[in-house]
């Protein structure tokens, strides 16, 4: 039964070896920033169509820039991937589920607070 | 060569006395008395409390499920009011569901888990002992509402707006509500537990496919609470700001849809119905290939299946609310993934039956109670696949017939899976068998009981017997049924009463000597927890077994000849560890029991007086702080025997996780 | 410091030894084996908790979406949305957003063992923290002076709860990024703990990341 004793990893923790150096991470607070800049445009400017889908691709971008470098994901074990994604995925479709039902499926006559439908 | 490191920087201890550490008191040391229960982290004595306290639960909602008979004994009955019928059928549920099959799994999975794995205990030893202190006052919280002004009676799904202070004014659904959250909070943080210890405490060798089945169904229930609790919680915060704080979600005048409570709950209460079912599938998938001494067939189905059930109920939530108006898209959406999920569940018990199949089954009580989740199971599981479609739904729901359904397979199924369990692994916990003849006793009066009341159910529902209808006509023809299903219910008391008599009975005859005590592996046993002591030893392994099979330890015993039969090569008690080793064990601590203790004063303040709630809010926080600030092990703390604390091999470092040494040549666990 | 092995399975490959658990763990001061995947249970706790997390905002986004236009006879009101000050809740965004920033910086400089940087760091993540409670406060007042409060119609409920609730999460966080500076002045916690630092930097990061949605979708969506 062998065993592996792996000298050269003591030591305090480090994550020189994955992850950005600080700068790195400055870099992608200016990217947020700036993406951010662009939704809150979408409060000035009219982007007409476009509105809703910028809008959403601008959070989902800066929700997984989030998740991949500041919470580390991209470097990490994809154990803890698995673990939080499918809470997100299982969120994000039930509730879309719950949200089709609800929203577009009811009765065809239409909804008013008069009758429940 | 065993692992070396530096040895821990805790102080070689004394025995004597306890300096106080550098936690805000000292902490509790004792071995003995209740003390040694109260604050222990032991993950056996966490799993035993939470079965005993359950089983105290399933006393009182058996009380309740008898209330409720004795009123439906005959039409007009005057056992109870309509209103006292409502709280008593709401709190029968709810107690069943959340304070009693909830538990018991969580018994087993405490107990059982550490040990399938080959672990000293859970990831945290400290927060395990929390889930069950919440659990415990939760229970408690909930049922002070018969004290105080009467129980919840809104169903133990609770429909808002019917819940709402509009139409449901006293403080029992406060008490509903506060008390299923504090609940919660105890099953989360006993998923997140169980989900890192499963993941991270295995022992070497033992890959995800490796682990014993129960082990895998408790994975898996942990991952459906962790996801399926928060919005449970949502839904009855929402209900919470309602009736106290006057919000306006259920408020229809203010345009709020009553289908927004129903989606919560069911969201979550899908799910939970297969937390329900899934540990007792688990404890059957280890009991039916022991007792037929064969290997459960088709383990990876198994757990696959297992695994996928876990994941499609979360798309079938709506089936309970076919009538509710969800317009026929939904309806039909809903109605095919319902359909779907018969089928990983059909596969489970034809691979149960084909483990069966050919085996050599010795019918112990574990073994008998076993074979009825299969068959009572499928007969609620027809019953359910009935109900899946849609329109037949519409003439089935709100009758005895969902009633009778829900109740094959909870009772059919879960309940007596868990009573497998207990007698399968009574021996490993307490050292000592239950009585063989009580338990057929108590499995036949409870077969033939539980059978006489739930069969009739469905009968009755499709004679359009209403559910939660506090009486019955004599025009309406249910008399007959109504009468056996009453006398079925108090057949299942006798069987009940006989379990209990059989658990004093051996109890006593054990501590006066008459009863043996049982070996390590008292069935010839599969799993990993069988080649440990009888009861468990409190650091449960002596060594971490090395495994490298699925059912390693059967492997260890049976062995295939050069003719490829299967072989006995050890006998389990010879191979089965001796537990004399005395390694460090998490100390006990205060501070789980303290914590837990705010909650149920926060709950009470928001539905008596803020200050109470700032009461309780004060002692969490404390408790909190207290806790961070404790060391994991208490520098003063001894070995777990209170022994001395001589240094055995001389090296200072007192360190056992012994894995076999190179030099040994060879792989078994020596006796 | 001990650094977590992870056991070879039997006729395994390598071990991947890059990938280990670092600092003190709960179980570090008793006899147990490795960590079955070599990482961190106590991190692994914190991604699990943060899983369950999101389906609990999810909930009340979606509570909130489904309830934020619904009238009924006795509203009475307007909706939040009506009353959203978005330049104003862009700048607290872009204040929530910088935190996530000084936060991985307090990872990153107690992963390289600079104390002080740390505790610097550590409290300037807790202070924009803060502000963003404040301008949430403002905000909130805001709304009431105008009319609209917790219990004014079923759209202000719903927003005051989605709110709220994340607003409970970032004040925990700010209370937990308080009494880990505290902590690492009294010595308690130093480099070889460095992951905690790590962990409460998660749930910073996870409670910057709902807002990120619920900017885009209670407040910028239309």
């Amino acid at each position: 039964m062998n065993v592996v004793t792996d000298s050269h990893l003591e030591g305090t923790a480090e994550h020189e070896d994955h992850g950005l150096s600080d700068l790195g991470y400055i870099k992608i607070a200016l990217l947020l920033a700036v993406l951010t800049g662009i939704e809150v445009l979408t409060y000035f400017v009219d982007f007409g169509v476009l509105e809703v889908p910028s809008l959403l691709i601008l959070m989902v971008v800066k929700f997984q820039i989030v998740i991949s470098y500041f919470m580390h994901l991209k470097f990490d074990n994809k154990i803890f991937s698995y673990l939080f994604i499918t809470g997100l995925v299982l969120a994000v479709v039930v509730f879309a589920a719950m949200a089709t039902s609800l929203v577009f499926w009811t009765d065809p006559a239409g909804c008013d607070a008069g009758r429940f439908c | 060569m065993a692992i070396t490191e530096e040895p821990p920087l805790i102080l070689e201890i004394e025995s004597g006395e306890t300096k106080p550490s550098t936690g805000a008191f000292a902490r509790p040391t004792n071995a003995k008395g209740w003390r040694a229960w109260v604050f222990t982290v032991d993950h056996k004595k966490i799993g035993i409390m939470y079965g005993a306290v359950a089983m105290f639960w399933f006393l009182w909602g058996g009380i309740e499920a008898l209330l409720i008979r004795s009123q439906l004994l005959t039409p007009n009955g005057t056992v109870l009011t309509a209103e006292q019928y409502n709280q008593i059928f709401t709190m029968h549920g709810t107690t069943m569901v959340f304070l009693v099959v909830m538990p018991l799994a969580a018994a087993f999975a405490n107990y059982i888990v550490p040990l399938q794995i080959g672990a000293r205990d859970v990831a945290f030893p400290r927060m395990n002992a929390l889930g069950l202190w919440i659990f415990v006052f939760g229970g408690i919280f909930l049922n002070l509402s018969w004290f105080l002004g009467g129980g919840p009676d809104g169903g133990w799904f609770a429909y808002a707006p019917n819940t709402s202070v509009t139409f449901s004014p006293g403080a029992g659904m406060d008490f509903y509500a506060m008390g299923l959250q504090i609940a919660g909070i105890a099953s989360l943080v006993g998923a997140i537990n169980l989900i890192v210890t499963i993941i991270n405490m295995r022992a070497p060798g033992m890959t995800l496919l490796r682990m014993p089945v129960f082990t895998w169904m408790i994975l898996v229930v942990q991952f459906l609470l962790l996801f399926a609790l928060p919005v449970i919680t949502v839904a009855l915060v929402l209900l919470s700001l309602d009736r106290t704080f006057d919000a306006n979600f259920f408020n229809v005048g203010m345009g709020a849809d009553p289908l927004l409570w129903q989606h919560l709950f069911w969201i979550f209460g899908h799910p939970e119905v297969y937390i329900l079912i899934l540990p007792s599938f688990g404890i059957v998938s280890e009991t039916l290939p022991v007792f037929s001494r064969k290997p459960l067939f088709g383990y990876s189905v198994i757990v696959i299946s297992g695994a996928a059930i876990g994941f499609m109920g979360w798309g079938v939530w709506a089936h309970h609310m076919f009538a509710s108006g969800l317009g026929p898209v939904s309806v039909a959406a809903f109605s095919a993934t319902t359909m779907f999920i018969a089928v990983p569940t059909g596969v489970k018990i034809l691979n149960w039956i084909a483990t069966m199949w050919g085996g050599k089954i010795t019918f112990t009580v574990p073994m008998m109670f076993s074979i009825s989740l299969v068959s009572m199971f499928t007969i609620g599981g027809l019953s359910g696949v009935m109900h899946s479609v849609a329109p037949a739904d519409t003439q089935q729901t709100d009758t005895y017939f969902i009633v009778a359904h829900f109740h094959y397979v909870l009772f059919g199924g879960a309940l007596m899976g868990l009573f497998a369990g207990m007698y399968y692994w009574w021996p490993k916990a307490f050292g000592y068998k239950l009585n063989d003849t009580l338990g057929k006793w108590h499995f036949w009066i409870v077969l033939v009981g539980f059978n006489l009341t739930f069969g009739p159910m469905h009968i009755l529902g499709l004679q359009g017997m209403a559910r939660r209808h506090s009486r019955y006509g004599p025009e309406d023809g249910f008399d007959f049924w109504n009468l056996m299903v009453s006398i079925g219910a108090f057949v299942i008391l006798i069987g009940m009463i006989i379990f209990a008599i059989n658990i004093v009975k051996t109890w006593l005859g054990y501590k006066a000597g008459t009863i043996e005590q049982s070996p390590a592996d008292p069935w010839d046993g599969r799993t990993l927890e069988w080649s440990i002591p009888s009861p468990t030893p409190e650091h449960n392994f002596d060594y971490v077994p090395v495994v490298t099979d699925v059912d390693d330890f059967w492997h260890k015993k049976y062995q295939k000849d050069e003719n490829g039969k299967l072989r006995k090569v050890a006998d389990g008690n010879a191979i089965a560890q001796l537990g004399d080793q005395h390694p460090h064990l998490p100390s006990p601590s205060y501070w789980p029991i303290v914590l837990a203790s705010g909650l149920p004063l926060i709950a009470l303040g928001l539905i008596y007086t803020l200050w109470l709630t700032g009461i309780g809010l004060f002692v969490l926080v404390a408790a909190i702080y207290g806790w961070s600030l404790e060391p994991h092990t208490d520098p003063d703390a001894g070995h777990g025997h209170g022994d001395d604390h001589d240094d055995h091999d001389g090296d200072h470092s007192d360190n056992l996780i012994d894995l076999p040494k190179d030099e040994s040549t060879e792989e078994a666990p020596v006796g | 410091m001990k650094a977590r092995r992870r056991l070879p399975l039997d006729n395994a490959t390598e071990v991947n030894t890059s990938q280990l658990a670092y600092g003190p763990t709960e179980w570090d001061d008793y006899d147990v084996p490795p960590l079955t995947t070599g990482l961190s249970n106590e991190k692994m706790t914190m991604w699990a908790f943060l899983g369950s997390d999101c389906l609990l905002f999810a909930s009340l986004i979606s509570t909130y979406l489904l309830l934020r236009n619904r009238v009924g006879p006795d509203t009475d009101g307007s909706t939040a949305a009506e009353l959203f000050d978005i330049p104003f809740t862009s700048v607290s965004s872009f204040v929530l957003l910088m935190s996530s920033l000084t936060m991985v910086l307090a990872v990153t400089s107690i992963g390289r063992g600079e104390i002080e940087r740390c505790k610097m760091w550590l409290l300037t993540t807790a202070t924009l923290g803060a502000v963003f409670i404040a301008g949430q406060v403002y905000e909130f007042t805001g709304f009431y002076r105008e009319g609209l409060g917790f219990t004014t119609n079923i759209s202000s409920s719903a927003f005051f709860t989605l709110t709220g609730f994340h607003g409970v999460h970032v004040s925990l966080g700010i209370i937990m990024l308080v009494t880990l500076w505290s902590l690492i002045s009294r010595g308690n916690i130093g480099a070889e703990r460095a992951e905690t630092v790590e962990i409460i930097g998660l749930y910073w990061h996870f409670v910057d990341i709902v807002w990120i949605v619920i900017f885009a979708v209670v407040y910028l969506i239309p």
